[in-house]
């Protein structure tokens, strides 16, 4: 089994997976109905590309796991997702900050996987990187309104970036899987794509007039499944339920 | 046996399947239908998602067999392609006439409906750039006040 394959399409589907869970978490609870629609459709493109990247997954293990067996019958330990994406909603203001963090990496990433050596990877990537564009436009433009805005939303959104900037730094990681992955093409070294990273952000923040916390020190324990915060265990319990309680359970 | 009726015709069939969310449209308007062929006693569909986690994708892989089979056709072999990824460029023009007639403003490189499919008009604003099903948005006619959909470009 090519391990090194294997473990980076969980990193990819595991980011995806977590993050579409705490953004459909929103349904039926955003402030107006337009926000309800556009969060809930931005957790199905992001549940959608977790069957892809996690179909891939068990494809390239061999083990007769699916999409489904991935998601829903591992522990935490086994999760590869970033710190960031488990995160609790909070407020809608950090709902959306945590998702311009990662919807500004996650661009940036595609970008190049589509270069992949691994074609499947490259196919993937296409198809993603046309739904996390459309994704960055509408959550770097409500960061910029609502750091921009009033008094109260201005609080909060800064309040938000205090909270998040510090699980900004571990999408950047870079261990042995990084260096193989990146040495056979198969995807770049995370650190490649900081200066863009860190570029776009100051742009972002700039406009929204929020200051970037000086600190870049980092949580990290997420992505090599070391150290995942509580916050993951309590999700798994909630999205993986009925598959727990009724294995194979079927519509 | 009955002879394996021609590629052509298949299109043929395929173009009279509506798109379950948008029925004003068929599948081939939509052009997620990337191939057709026949490899020996099979028939070999290639069919591409709008995206990646559209719903309807199960639904429409189900109306095309369904079709397939009404037509005669027993071995069906419906093959997924994610490269090129879809682009609503592959709308045929038959297609985003049927979508205006119907009430959602076709897709344009402005990134915005060049008109209000209702009255005409061109001022109009954005609601959300989300709407009922992924391939939407949401927008308003100033003129006539009367909310529509935008079909997305991507």
């Amino acid at each position: 089994m090519d391990q090194a394959l294997f473990e980076f399409c969980l990193r990819m589907g595991d980011n995806t997976l977590v993050l579409g869970h705490r953004v459909s978490e929103w349904c039926g609870h955003a402030p107006v109905l337009e926000e309800d629609i556009a969060l809930a459709n931005t957790a199905l493109d992001l549940i959608g590309q977790t069957q892809l990247w996690l179909g891939l997954a068990g494809e390239v293990e061999g083990a007769g796991r699916d999409a489904d067996a991935l998601a829903f019958r591992r522990d935490a330990w086994d999760f590869r997702s970033v710190l960031l994406v488990e995160q609790p909603n909070g407020d809608f203001g950090q709902t959306i900050l945590r998702q311009y963090l990662f919807d500004q990496y996650q661009a940036l990433m595609l970008a190049e996987l589509v270069a992949s050596s691994d074609a499947r990877v490259s196919a993937i990537a296409q198809k993603a990187a046309k739904e996390v564009a459309y994704h960055l436009d509408r959550s770097r433009d409500t960061v910029v309104g609502l750091g921009d805005g009033t008094d109260e939303s201005h609080t909060r959104m800064q309040a938000a970036l205090d909270r998040l900037y510090p699980f900004v730094g571990e999408l950047f990681g870079e261990d042995d899987l990084d260096r193989e992955v990146a040495a056979r093409g198969i995807a770049p070294l995370p650190a490649s794509l900081r200066a863009a990273y860190d570029a776009a952000l100051a742009a972002t923040m700039d406009e929204a007039t929020l200051a970037l916390p000086d600190s870049r020190w980092s949580q990290s324990g997420g992505r090599d499944g070391t150290r995942h915060s509580e916050h993951l265990g309590h999700l798994l319990t909630e999205m993986q339920w009925l598959q727990r309680a009724y294995p194979d359970a079927r519509w | 046996m009955v002879a394996q009726p021609s590629t052509d015709e298949i299109w043929a069939v395929l173009a009279r399947v509506p798109d379950p969310e948008i029925p004003a449209i068929s599948l081939t308007d939509l052009g997620i239908i990337r191939d057709i062929a026949w490899e020996g006693e099979t028939l070999a569909v290639t069919v591409t998602p709008t995206y990646s986690g559209c719903p309807a994708t199960s639904l429409i892989n189900f109306e095309i067999e369904t079709a397939l089979r009404e037509a005669g056709i027993e071995r069906i072999d419906l093959r997924r392609q994610l490269a090129p990824p879809w682009t609503t460029d592959w709308l045929s023009q038959e297609g985003r006439a049927k979508l205006e007639a119907y009430g959602i403003a076709p897709p344009t490189a402005a990134r915005g409906p060049e008109k209000c499919p209702r009255c005409g008009s061109t001022h109009v604003e954005r609601i959300s750039q989300f709407g009922s099903t992924p391939c939407k948005a949401q927008w308003r006619c100033k003129e006539c006040r009367e909310p529509f959909d935008y079909f997305k470009c991507i």
